[in-house]
């Protein structure tokens, strides 16, 4: 296929940005992804567990909603969930990569737990409520607040300190509970070893969490587009030089916004700790923290947004239980799978794919198919693009 | 004496899979792509090893130790490496957002490691066993050595690879231009760019490179140091984060690894060979994270140039935004 004559290197097709889209057709787009993903999905239970896609969509529903209390934990599972994606929301925006919320929402449950384990039984139960609030927060701020202080002093790579910071607050809370849990079964227990100490409920126990996430998701909104910090923090992230220029101080707002962020992640410990589990381990979080970072990405990190994405994890998450596997595993395969094509879809509102125009008259078949081959954009492996584009 | 020897060596055995995770991982991030799906690649390299392993033992009747061993090493490279696939696509050519994917890969890796584990049940275990004898087969002249020979002479052929590969993607980054080409790519892609340099080729191949490299941190693990993997698989999620704490830890130097890892190791064991309290335990088992953000905040105190993560580490390039 080598041609003797100098072929004008011009590739097959180049990405260009793209803001040309109208919000109904970027909403179509999504909304066609999302399908297509759980089509997917549903292909994959097919061939992976013998489950047709039709049935497998089904008992999603049926596991999400099937009873009142399965659509009770369902929504309080989507409240911790989404008020932990929203206390990264700030960070982000500051483009501060707080990959922390893990370490920080174990840390307030570890807080609260403390005031239990220490106060619990001697002092008034409101002032152990009101204590472990504020330890709990506290603890989340702290845990936040280090990798932030670094950041801003010595520019200290923030996602790989937050990380760090994770498995810190894991091993912490292996430590306390094999100091406190005498009889070497390594689980604390709510009444035996944190004197039976729990938030009251509100109406039943899934209120109270659910409650704090649409506060929190309001409050948020309006710091985030009405109050001056929450424009500062936009700037930081836009462009440090820039925020430098018009006299922010970019070191307090980062320190800043990091205090509030951890403080959000801690509060969601507390509540986990003291009005869902009634205790701590290193399983507290699950994951969510991590996944919390997902839902902010695919929720552009607007408040609305971010119910639907976290509402898409929950529904994956709650849904597979009901599928009766032994092998548990196939939820975090479909719900990577989803995300997959949801990450992917992104690509295509952003940015589009301009084809090579026609090779005017001269050129013949021989001349227009090397260059292709040789196309640096995509390898020829790209048979993946296909499936996100499809 | 004997349980200090055998200390060492655990040590050096278990950090053969830090060893091949931060040595991949770091050839990602070197070229700019900052790889959080490593604890996925390490589970899925084990896995695609077992998968490999039980082919080649379930379809011969007499196993060949040198082949079961080329295969099973040639199955974690070749799954792990489409792991990294995954990711580059996802990264490099939709330009998602690196620290979303790769937390998602983690979660897609370690799932579906566990699944294959389900599916294929205690079928392996027969194969795995097997195919471990081969890579535990130490050079034959070890034993008459004594403890000299122990410490360094009594390991399988994985100990003596990863040792090699660091060694060399050191030599690979600090001797050769394709080396400087990529360190390029992950400091400045846009100067990069316009030295004529292709990005995306060097951002591909550095990330199935380095994925496919960190997959045999999990191979080794599972075939070994276990020799199983009943347990296996969830340490292996928390060797996978260790491994990348681990490339902060030696400044993104390979040659470094080769001693940071048998540190790590030897922090991680090192619990069960006191006899302490479990509360103790856990905090000994927290010190290689302490000692990774110490050393991370130290480094950017000092600011010295060459011990700096990659400046565009975690970012995508477009040439247009630039």
């Amino acid at each position: 296929m080598r041609n003797t004559e100098k072929i004008v290197h011009e590739p097959l097709f180049h990405i260009a940005k793209r803001d040309d889209l109208v919000w109904w057709q970027r909403l179509l787009i999504r909304a066609a992804t999302v399908v297509v993903a759980f089509l997917f999905a549903g292909m994959l239970s097919w061939t992976l567990i013998g489950v047709d896609p039709f049935t497998f969509l089904g008992k999603l529903f049926v596991g999400t909603f099937g009873t009142e209390r399965r659509t009770w934990i369902s929504l309080r599972d989507l409240a911790v969930l989404l008020s932990i994606a929203l206390a990264l929301v700030p960070a982000f925006k500051m483009k501060f990569w707080n990959i922390g919320a893990e370490g920080q929402v174990l840390m307030g449950g570890l807080g609260a737990a403390i005031c239990m384990y220490y106060l619990g039984g001697t002092a008034p139960d409101v002032v152990v409520y009101l204590l472990m609030l504020v330890v709990g927060i506290l603890f989340g701020v702290v845990w936040g607040v280090l990798p932030a202080i670094c950041k801003a002093v010595w520019r200290t790579n923030e996602t790989l300190f937050t990380l760090m910071m994770n498995y810190l607050a894991m091993q912490l809370i292996s430590f306390f509970t094999d100091i406190w849990v005498k009889d070497g079964s390594g689980v604390m227990k709510n009444e035996t070893h944190l004197h039976g100490i729990k938030f009251p409920e509100l109406g039943n126990v899934y209120v109270l969490p659910i409650l704090v996430a649409v506060v929190l998701a309001v409050l948020l909104f309006v710091y985030l587009k009405y109050s001056k910090q929450g424009y500062e923090l936009s700037v930081v992230g836009e462009s440090e030089n820039t925020a430098r220029y018009v006299g922010i101080n970019v070191k307090k707002v980062i320190i800043r916004t990091m205090i509030i962020s951890g403080a959000v992640c801690g509060l969601v410990g507390v509540l986990l700790t003291g009005a869902i589990n009634g205790t701590v381990t290193t399983e507290t979080a699950g994951g969510q923290g991590f996944t919390a970072i997902i839902v902010a990405w695919v929720g552009k990190f607007n408040p609305l947004f971010m119910v639907l994405s976290a509402f898409l994890i929950v529904f994956m998450d709650r849904g597979t239980n009901e599928l009766n596997l032994t092998n548990d595993a196939f939820a975090s395969i479909v719900t990577a799978v989803v995300v997959f094509f949801i990450i992917g879809c992104e690509f295509f509102l952003s940015y589009q794919i301009k084809f090579r125009r026609r090779a005017k008259g001269k050129a013949n078949d021989g001349a227009q198919d090397p260059p292709a081959a040789e196309t640096p954009e995509l390898p020829p492996e790209a048979g993946g693009a296909k499936e996100v584009q499809a | 004496m004997n349980a200090l020897i055998t200390f060492i060596t655990s040590s050096v055995r278990l950090g053969t899979t830090f060893l091949f995770g931060s040595t991949g991982e770091t050839i990602t991030e070197k070229a700019g792509h900052l790889n959080l799906g490593t604890p996925g690649v390490l589970c899925v390299g084990a896995v695609s090893g077992v998968l490999g392993a039980t082919f080649y033992v379930g379809a011969v009747s007499e196993v060949n130790g040198l082949l079961a061993v080329f295969i099973t090493i040639l199955c974690a490279l070749v799954g792990a490496g489409l792991l990294g696939l995954l990711y580059s696509f996802l990264t490099v050519s939709l330009r998602s957002n690196q620290n979303v994917t790769g937390l998602m890969i983690t979660t897609f890796g370690v799932g579906l490691a566990k699944f294959v584990k389900g599916e294929l049940g205690t079928d392996a275990d027969a194969a795995i066993s097997k195919v471990a004898s081969c890579f535990r087969h130490s050079l034959p002249f070890a034993e008459h050595m004594g403890w000299f020979g122990e410490i360094f002479f009594s390991y399988g052929i994985l100990v003596y690879l990863a040792i090699l590969t660091a060694l060399l993607t050191s030599f690979f980054f600090k001797r050769t231009r394709a080396g400087l080409h990529l360190r390029a790519v992950g400091e400045n892609p846009a100067t990069a760019d316009a030295a004529g340099i292709n990005i995306t080729r060097y951002r591909y191949l550095s990330t199935i490179i380095g994925c496919a490299v960190s997959g045999l941190g999990g191979l080794s693990f599972i075939f070994d140091y276990v020799g199983g993997w009943d347990s296996g698989l969830v340490s292996t999620e928390a060797l996978g984060w260790l491994a990348v704490a681990l490339v902060i830890f030696t400044l993104w130097n390979p040659n470094l690894g080769i001693l940071g890892s048998v540190l790590f190791s030897a922090l991680y064991i090192l619990p069960n060979y006191l006899n302490v309290g479990f509360a103790v335990r856990d905090l000994i088992s927290g010190v290689p994270y302490l000692v990774t953000i110490i050393v991370l905040v130290i480094t950017s105190m000092r600011k010295k140039r060459e011990n700096q993560p990659p400046a565009n580490l975690g970012l995508n390039y477009f040439r247009e935004e630039r």
